[in-house]
């Protein structure tokens, strides 16, 4: 039998339901993970009296024959879920000590289900980032290593605690959050499967915002199903959150052997970038080969807006965020350094509380909001992003699913790109049209690059065809027979 | 116009618009389910939403909706199906999102007018441009401590429709006919108490000058102005400031002005104090308000009978005065209770008794009429008392005022006191005969040709008569007796 740190979620779910081992000795299992594993830095708060607890109760509940979907099941949590007494930061020195006395849809959705919490899990500051190097509380660092190269990769951003954890078998999956790749692109760095769900299919309340019309909840795990197991768990309408929609959530599992006979697949002949990794583009064209071997059809599309799809979402995301982040001000919870005045308190506790790039971008967002400026970045960025919408509506007409990259290169090292943004910001060329245009998208591990290090395809889906998604995501990962562990494990 | 202001070189007019903030009646607020009661502990209403905790979300509150809405529709405005939510951007200790939720470029009420009536008896229409949703702050208290302020986030997120008018209004006087007639079509519809002294009504005014015909001047905005009497304070003397300022050879500047009670006068802010850019933009967090139209058609179907109706139909029904029934309808507890009292009795006699005696005994003992110590049916009963010739008039405001003091019925006073009016002639004459006995002078200069010391001898039976004869009956039987 394999290590129970290895087993995948729906592997374990088998494995309780014959009693062939506890949530207790599985959670104890991935305790011991973690602990071996503080070097990466995934974790924030570690919860490992509480996780004993949680699996001993469920231990007692599938004893009465009362097992949820995710019974006994170990995951970690990005730390932008707010969860009730437990430490929640969001990755910054604003949240100091704040300990929220509520708990967020998605991870009461997981509890009530019989997931047990491993503890909270480290993540860019305020999910800005997409190298996992802006936390406060100091950078995640990637379990896998290129070839012949003993830098120290980022595991992506800014669910990189999530994607280092989940990696790493210090937890069996994790929740993320994805404004603009932050669930897809770790994955792709880390050799996992994450999806962001349609905009809508999750709740938000009690996630700490970033971009509200961008934000959506998702997991990262070792597989398809496993994806596909805690997505069910986590989606579903809620009636405190006035952008959650009110559609039942299809079983997700039962459709995923159905394969894709018959099945249109888009590429997208604009998904392609300066820099981009020949490795990424070879395995993009395998990818469309695998699906056609298994009975799709494969249409080249267009998508023509993408272009401006970067742009566009630096100028939404900072907007919102510019206006989210105003609460933070040391007035009521987190960080507070006194002032002379009002004002004073205010500067001083931010200037403190927040990190550069949470700054960079509450200034862009501040700007391109303010008189004059309002109309010729924020109303011109909102006729975009309905064109790049559009884009994709036509292409849905045509077919089911679009196949693209995940990332335009595997992972980089630790310091790189560190001092241009824009560098670090076309990370996401390939995810966050997906976000503006709010359909669901799922990052696949599909090869490795010439450095052996994890490679990524996106399938981009139907708005609220989860479930068509993950049954293509499926047929990738049968194909793709992604087997490659991060060095150094066990 | 007779509204005009002179100066020192000619006539100036004043042109006023007014944005009046009401809070809307709801148990909970626009965007969480905390109460909403006014004098509350500190701080012992208030919602993690309302506290601007992380990752908590705003959901509308549909009965708010349905208060604006309606509020609309008694303002005779367009009602918009699609509306959409704002947030206004800006840093304050007791704004805790650091945003206010409003609605700016698509508010749920577009135009409408309400018609507002004046003290000579001419009526006015007054233009609404918008009535929008939005969320009321916290409160800063400056005065607690010597150097900290203290925050009370019970009326955070509280919901206020801001009612926005056009620029019609042309005096003082108009400005509160409008916020008057406003507060009575909110208090009619029940989704504002109008009760200015707790801060649910608050005005700003918007004031400018010109020259009759010319173009319109720089206005200044007297921000949160709250009683109707400081509304026409702050604008005549506003007004009078600008005149004189531009009669000088000054201009006037556009900025936001404080109304000071105390002297009177009106101030400029400190700069600081709005010196904003909001930075609007759509809230991300509510999706766009539609409305069903069907849905908008039962509440207009469910609306009360509003100020202007019912004035009309009083006046019309009751054959009323405009100006009686403009005061009988200012609120619909009024109103109500004249009908009770009307109802199978002189109608006219009823206005009477209901605007001069008991408005003023109302007001003497501060009273408001849903706590009236007289009821309308014990009104009623009074007035029945006169019809019948039981009592005289006179007589009756006696029995009215005892009634008031004690809330007994006006049958039993008048039975306990023996008030009950002398219709025996034999009696009213004995005490005539004793009248003129005792005033043999007057008598003869009477009977002389002085016609007009009738009065004297009516004044005099009736004070002999304890008030109890009955003044029809005592005036024919004293023409007959001094005819001799």
């Amino acid at each position: 039998m394999p290590a129970l740190t290895d087993l995948t979620i729906a592997g374990a779910l088998a494995g309780l339901a014959k009693g062939e081992y506890s949530s207790r000795e599985l959670t104890e299992a991935h305790l011991s993970a973690m602990e071996a594993g503080r070097l990466l830095n995934a974790f924030i708060t570690e919860t490992p009296e509480l996780a004993i607890e949680m699996a001993t109760a469920s231990d007692a509940r599938r004893g009465k024959g009362e097992a949820g979907l995710l019974e006994g099941i170990p995951l970690g949590i990005k730390d932008l879920f707010c969860t009730e007494g437990v430490l929640t930061t969001a990755g910054s020195h604003i949240l100091d000590g704040f300990a929220p006395p509520y708990e967020s849809t998605v991870t009461a959705n997981l509890w009530r289900a019989g997931a047990v919490m491993l503890g909270k899990l480290n993540m860019d500051e305020f999910a800005m980032g997409s190298s996992n190097t802006t936390s406060y509380h100091g950078h995640v660092r990637n379990p896998w290593r290129g070839r012949g190269d003993n830098r120290e990769l980022v595991p992506g951003g800014s669910s990189g605690g999530s994607a280092a954890a989940v990696a790493a078998r210090m937890a069996m999956g994790a929740t993320g959050t994805d404004t603009g790749g932050s669930i897809r692109q770790p994955a792709a760095f880390t050799g996992l499967v994450g999806i962001k769900p349609t905009y809508g299919r999750c709740s938000r309340w009690g996630i700490v915002a970033f971009a509200s019309s961008l934000d959506q909840a998702g997991p990262l795990c070792r597989s398809v199903e496993d994806a596909a197991l805690m997505l069910q768990v986590m989606a579903g309408h809620d009636p405190k959150d006035s952008t959650s929609v009110d559609l039942p959530v299809p079983d997700y599992r039962a459709g995923l052997g159905k394969g894709v006979k018959g099945l249109r697949i888009g590429v997208p002949k604009e998904y392609r970038a300066d820099g981009m990794d020949g490795g990424i583009e070879k395995l993009w064209a395998k990818g469309a080969g695998w699906l056609k071997a298994a009975g799709a059809e494969i249409v080249e599309i267009s998508l023509p807006h993408t272009k401006y799809a970067l742009p566009t979402y630096y100028i939404i995301a900072p907007a919102e965020a510019s206006s989210n982040l105003a609460r933070y001000d040391g007035v009521r919870f987190g960080l507070r350094l006194p002032g002379e005045t009002l004002d004073q308190m205010y500067e001083n506790t931010r200037a403190a509380g927040f990190g550069p790039e949470v700054k960079r971008r509450v200034l862009i967002g501040t700007y391109v909001l303010s008189a004059g400026y309002y109309d010729a970045y924020y109303v011109r960025a909102q006729k975009l992003r309905s064109l790049i919408l559009r884009d994709f509506t036509t292409a849905f007409e045509k077919v089911d699913a679009i196949l693209t990259p995940a990332t335009p290169t595997a992972a980089f090292a630790v310091g790189e790109r560190m001092d241009d943004p824009i560098a670090m910001y076309l990370n996401d060329v390939f995810t966050v049209p997906v976000n503006l245009a709010g359909l669901p998208g799922i990052s696949v591990p599909s090869g490795l690059s010439d450095k052996g290090l994890p490679l990524g395809l996106q399938l981009i889906g139907k708005a609220f065809d989860e479930a068509t998604l993950l049954r293509v995501a499926r047929s990738l990962e049968e194909a793709a027979q992604f087997t490659a562990r991060p060095e150094g494990l066990a | 116009m007779s509204d005009l202001i002179e100066g020192h070189n000619g006539p100036w007019e004043v042109i006023l618009g007014l944005e009046v903030h009401a809070q809307v009646i709801s148990k909970a607020k626009l965007f969480s389910g905390a109460a909403t009661n006014f004098g509350a502990d500190p701080n012992s209403q208030v919602s993690f939403v309302d506290a601007a905790f992380p990752g908590m979300l705003p959901v509308i509150n549909g009965f708010c909706v349905e208060q604006a809405v309606k509020t609309g529709l008694g303002i005779n405005a367009t009602i918009n199906y699609r509306s959409v939510f704002d947030r206004k951007n800006y840093f304050y200790a007791d704004l805790p999102a650091g945003y206010q939720i409003s609605q700016y470029q698509q508010p749920i009420v577009g135009k409408g007018e309400i018609e507002i009536d004046l003290a000579d008896g001419r009526t006015r229409k007054i233009g609404i441009t918008r009535l929008h949703l939005e969320q009321d702050a916290g409160k800063s208290l400056h005065d607690q401590h010597p150097d900290r302020t203290y925050v009370d986030l019970n009326r955070a997120g509280v919901a206020l429709m801001e009612i926005v008018s056009e620029p019609d209004m042309r005096s003082a006087e108009e400005a509160a006919a409008y916020v008057r007639k406003l507060r009575s079509i909110m208090r009619y519809i029940g989704s504002c108490d109008g009760n200015m002294e707790e801060g649910s009504l608050r005005c700003d005014v918007n004031v400018s000058v010109r020259r009759p015909g010319e173009a319109l001047g720089t206005r200044c905005e007297i921000k949160n102005v709250n009683s109707i009497r400081f509304v026409q304070q702050a604008i005549e003397y506003e007004a009078r400031r600008q005149i004189e300022l531009i009669e000088g050879g000054g201009t006037v500047k556009q900025e936001t002005r404080l109304f000071d009670s105390g002297r009177g006068i009106t101030r400029p802010m400190r700069s600081k104090e709005h010196a904003h850019d909001y930075r609007y933009f759509p809230d991300p967090d509510l999706l766009p308000l539609d409305l069903d139209p069907a849905w908008v058609e039962t509440l207009k179907a469910s609306l009360p009978e509003l100020p202007d109706a019912k004035k009309a139909r009083l006046t019309r029904q009751y054959g009323l005065s405009a100006y009686d029934a403009g005061q009988l309808v200012a609120d619909r507890e009024t109103a109500d209770f004249y009908e009770a009292v009307a109802k199978g009795r002189d109608p006219k006699l009823a206005a009477n008794w209901v605007i001069s005696e008991l408005f003023g005994a109302l007001n003497r003992v501060g009273l408001d009429i849903a706590r009236s110590p007289v009821t309308a049916a014990a009104l009623g009963g009074l007035i029945d008392l006169i019809a019948d010739g039981t009592i005289s008039g006179r007589i009756a405001k006696d029995v009215f005022a005892d009634m008031v003091e004690t809330g007994e019925a006006a049958a039993k006073i008048v039975e306990k006191k023996g008030l009950r009016q002398v219709t025996d002639t034999g009696a009213i004459e004995a005490v005539i005969d004793q009248v003129l006995f005792q005033q043999a002078d007057k008598l003869a200069e009477y009977r002389a040709g002085k016609e007009k010391l009738f009065g004297f001898f009516v004044g005099q039976v009736m004070k002999a008569s304890g008030g109890k004869a009955n003044p029809a009956l005592l005036n024919e039987l004293l023409k007959k007796k001094l005819a001799g």
